[in-house]
């Protein structure tokens, strides 16, 4: 067993009727060794037979605390109703926790099935040995050992003591896909009856007895500095306890309340001095990307020799903007710093990191900082970030006391890190019958690995690799980046590059189809008719798993049948984080605007483990980058991110969202990414089908700018 | 600082506050019940929906003194014996992923159908437009509504 330091702590939810627990990672050093039976990290047996399992990612909304166990409880032959189920911290047991990429089922798939195969067969053994009866006629079945010859069962839980004395077999038989029972299954959520009835802790719910509020006043200029304040007005504010400077960039107000927090913060007289910024605008920024696009450094693909192909040229230019994540959760983090010791509770998608930032930040070393994860009201990819956990961590040891910073919405919107702008550069030559013989994509965007000081090998921002796909097979083809730099705050965005890409490329074969003449679809298949597989980087892509989805997207959208007068349609497919989607998009135009009434999706994702919560990822993934598409603008004005709340950064609601079905190729190919893929097709799906109706072409996002 | 009393979910609570104090943080930092959300903090999003006298309201741009002596309903308390008619068809149809928007969903929902027990596409359109989610779970909650409305919803 491992000894952990951890303390048990609060449940943070119970699900009605499912007899399932959330509850925070308890220890295993706290109890005799013979209570319970833990072959690994991921998995506690108890003597009532109760299974727990440990989630090492974070539940931002994309299931994974119901998703990762039914995993781990296949394998493990479990009782799924008498599942317990634990949100692990910042831990050294688990490898990287970082819960983003579209990774957490894809990169746990094998360790869960793993820990559940292992525990299984070792439960078999210790029946086998207690019955003395040979192991291969026992078998393991609803959290019990059975042995049919004598019609002998026994609970798990009564073999935990046995179990444990016997040694973890490394190499274990894994199950045949065909005969899961849990794997594939509409199984509910495990967090939906604390959600609904307002039990849940997200970070911002959090307390601790004494605990502190505060709020930051952080420079408003990118990359300026607090030259001084003055704190007269705050401290009259009912409530308010402490102003000071926590860092180079932001004052700390802290208070026995938000709202005396937020007093406090609104009277703050803060100087700043605004720095090289001052004059920064996107105008500026947009500029740059496109002489950057022209540079043409890095190679990212390339396939036979574009330079040297023939035939007609058509060429084309699309720009992406600055974009802000907005979870509905604005950031908070609360902290409590003592002597030598600082504990975090985060809603993050990245507790190693925090607990890796927040200990130099407050000079204690990282074994001296505990990070507990908190479920998060959506997550997008801001949570990879840490600034939250260290602003906490800085103001709590300012006060010696505990505290909980809160973002407002504004400071949100204003101090995010953003997805990157973009301008792509397309051309291509077609043959006489008007498809591609050669094609170039050149990428012009900052790095955000790049700015945030990470490897960039070869001059190559290190998540293209799993955002820029091929997808078509052209002899002629290359896809070229051009890594630029820009001092506005950059961060992962649901999707990442993908969503640019996508945008560009799949624009660009809508355009490459009109010029020759044919349908976008019949097109599209046209290029992908082939087998091929397309070598990008560590993936491999099929040409057949892309045909696949978009025929079966076709068909169930109805592409061959007449549409009704004033309704168009658009198509777009796109591969992302190892799966495959297409994605038909139906319109009209009501003065001059997309009205979208239905958008039929079809994905390749290999194995899939809830088919629930895979409609739910793909639907709100459509309406996630519906809002992208339509309005989603970060703009810089004098350094100054100009956007502040829900009115100019105004998400899509449910007047503007469409009917969205889902469809998934079964496949036992082993799971890929699914919280991102569906967002890349549809801007430019949509951007078709305003096209097929308007023949107007949108080489810009958003589309209502 | 003003001494309240309010009406919440059916129990007097003294408080004392500011009495400009948004209804949000007193019923999230002084009473305890945080299953009303913070999300915009302008009346744009819809997390912080409680019900004042039945009637949904943004509680983040609502001051506290405005709703002195009145009824305040919130998630807590929408359902005196487990779970609404509403929150029992969320669970069907799966609504939440984050469920961070989804109390005040709930909410904004619940007064809905307490004045139109069962509700067109359209009004339902014009009840929940207000409720912002990220997570883009707006046909499940249209067709939660319509079960609930369906298993007699009002409840």
């Amino acid at each position: 067993m491992s000894p952990m330091t951890r303390r048990g702590f609060v449940t943070v939810g119970v699900a009605a009727g499912a007899g399932l627990v959330i509850g925070f990672y308890l220890p295993h050093g706290s109890r005799s060794e013979k209570e319970f039976f833990s072959p690994n990290a991921y998995l506690r047996i108890t003597p009532d037979n109760k299974v727990t399992i440990v989630v090492a990612r974070s539940e931002m909304g994309q299931g994974v605390r119901t998703a990762l166990p039914m995993i781990l409880a296949e394998e493990l032959e479990a009782d799924w109703k008498q599942i317990e189920i634990e949100q692990a911290g910042a831990s050294t047991l688990f490898g990287d926790q970082t819960t983003g990429g579209s990774a957490s089922i894809r990169t746990t798939w094998d360790p869960m099935r793993k820990a559940g195969a292992a525990a299984r067969e070792m439960l078999i053994s210790a029946a086998a040995l207690t019955w003395n009866v040979p192991r291969s006629g026992c078998t393991a079945e609803n959290s019990h050992i059975k042995h049919a010859a004598t019609n002998r069962s026994v609970a798990y839980g009564d073999l935990v003591a046995k179990a444990s004395t016997l040694p973890i077999p490394t190499d274990v038989p894994l199950k045949q896909s065909k005969d899961y029972k849990i794997v594939g299954q509409r199984l509910p959520r495990v967090d939906s009856p604390s959600k609904v009835k307002g039990e849940a802790t997200f970070g911002i719910d959090f307390q601790l007895p004494g605990m502190k509020y505060a709020l930051l006043s952080r420079c408003p200029t990118i990359g300026g500095k607090v030259s001084g304040f003055d704190d007269k007005d705050s401290k009259k504010i009912s409530g308010v306890s402490y102003v000071g400077k926590i860092s180079d960039a932001a004052v700390a107000v802290v208070a026995d309340s938000v709202w005396g927090a937020m007093e406090g913060r609104r009277v703050l007289n803060v100087t700043w001095d605004d720095g090289p910024n001052k004059d920064l605008n996107t105008a500026a920024v947009m500029a740059s990307l496109k002489q950057g696009a022209a540079k043409k450094a890095a190679s990212m693909y390339l396939a036979g020799d574009p330079a040297k192909a023939s035939g007609r040229t058509v060429s084309a230019e699309y720009t992406l903007p600055f974009m802000a994540h907005a979870p509905m959760e604005p950031g908070n983090c609360t902290a409590h710093y003592q002597t030598l010791k600082c504990e975090i509770w985060a809603p993050t998608q990245v507790p190693q990191d925090c607990r890796d930032s927040v200990a130099p930040a407050i000079g204690l070393d990282p074994d001296q900082v505990k990070v507990n994860v908190t479920l998060m009201g959506g997550g997008f990819g801001r949570r990879l970030e840490h600034d939250y956990a260290v602003e906490a961590a800085l103001v709590s040891k300012a006060i010696i006391g505990p505290v909980k910073v809160i973002w407002t919405r504004e400071d949100d919107m204003r101090f995010s890190t953003y997805r990157p702008a973009s301008h792509h550069q397309l051309s291509a030559k077609l043959d006489n019958a008007g498809f591609p013989t050669a094609m170039s994509h050149y990428i012009a965007s900052p790095s955000i690995s790049g700015q945030k000081g990470q490897p960039t090998p070869g001059n190559v921002d290190p998540d293209l690799p799993d955002e820029a796909g091929p997808v078509y097979g052209i002899p002629n083809y290359d896809i070229n980046y051009e890594m630029t730099e820009t001092p506005v705050p950059l961060g992962w965005m649901r999707s990442v590059y993908a969503l640019q890409v996508a945008f560009a490329l799949e624009t660009f074969i809508d355009e490459l189809a009109v010029a020759a003449g044919k349908d976008p679809l019949q097109y599209r298949l046209h290029l992908l008719a082939k087998d091929q597989d397309l070598q990008y980087f560590t993936t491999t892509w099929h040409t057949a798993r892309m045909r696949g989805v978009l025929q079966l997207a076709a068909e169930k959208a109805g592409w061959d049948m007449p549409l009704p007068a004033g309704r168009y349609r658009g198509v777009a497919c796109f591969g992302c984080f190892a799966s495959y989607m297409a994605e038909v998009v139906e319109i009209t135009m009501e003065n001059d605007q997309p009205r979208i009434h239905r958008v039929v999706a079809a994905v390749d994702c290999g194995q899939v483990v809830n088919p629930s919560i895979l409609e739910q990822q793909i639907q709100g993934g459509i309406v996630y980058a519906l809002s992208n598409a339509l309005r989603a603008k970060i703009t810089i004005e004098k350094g100054r991110v100009v956007q502040g709340n829900f009115d100019d950064y105004a998400p899509t609601r449910m007047a503007e969202t469409p009917a969205v079905e889902v469809y998934a190729v079964s496949s036992t190919e082993a799971p890929s990414g699914i919280g991102e893929p569906s967002v890349p097709p549809l801007a430019p799906a949509l951007c078709n089908a305003i096209y097929a109706a308007t023949k107007k072409r949108i080489r810009a996002l958003p589309i209502l700018s | 600082m003003a001494d309240l009393t309010l009406r919440i979910n059916g129990s007097e609570k003294k408080v004392s506050v500011p009495p400009e104090t948004p209804l949000l943080w007193v019923l999230r930092d002084t009473l305890g019940l945080t299953g009303t959300k913070f999300g915009c903090g302008a009346g744009l999003c819809g997390a912080c929906t409680v019900h004042v006298e039945g009637s949904a309201i943004r509680s983040c741009s609502t001051p506290v003194s405005q709703v002195s002596g009145k009824s305040i309903t919130t998630i807590e308390g929408l359902s005196a014996n487990g779970l609404h008619a509403l929150q029992a068809a969320w669970i069907e149809e799966e609504v939440p992923q984050c469920g961070y928007c989804q109390t005040g969903q709930i909410m904004s929902a619940a007064a809905l159908l307490a004045k139109t027990p069962n509700p067109s596409d359209d009004q339902i359109t014009q009840a929940m437009n207000g409720n912002l989610c990220r997570c883009g779970t707006y046909e499940r909650i249209r067709k939660a509504i319509h079960r609930a409305a369906t298993n007699g919803g009002a409840r």
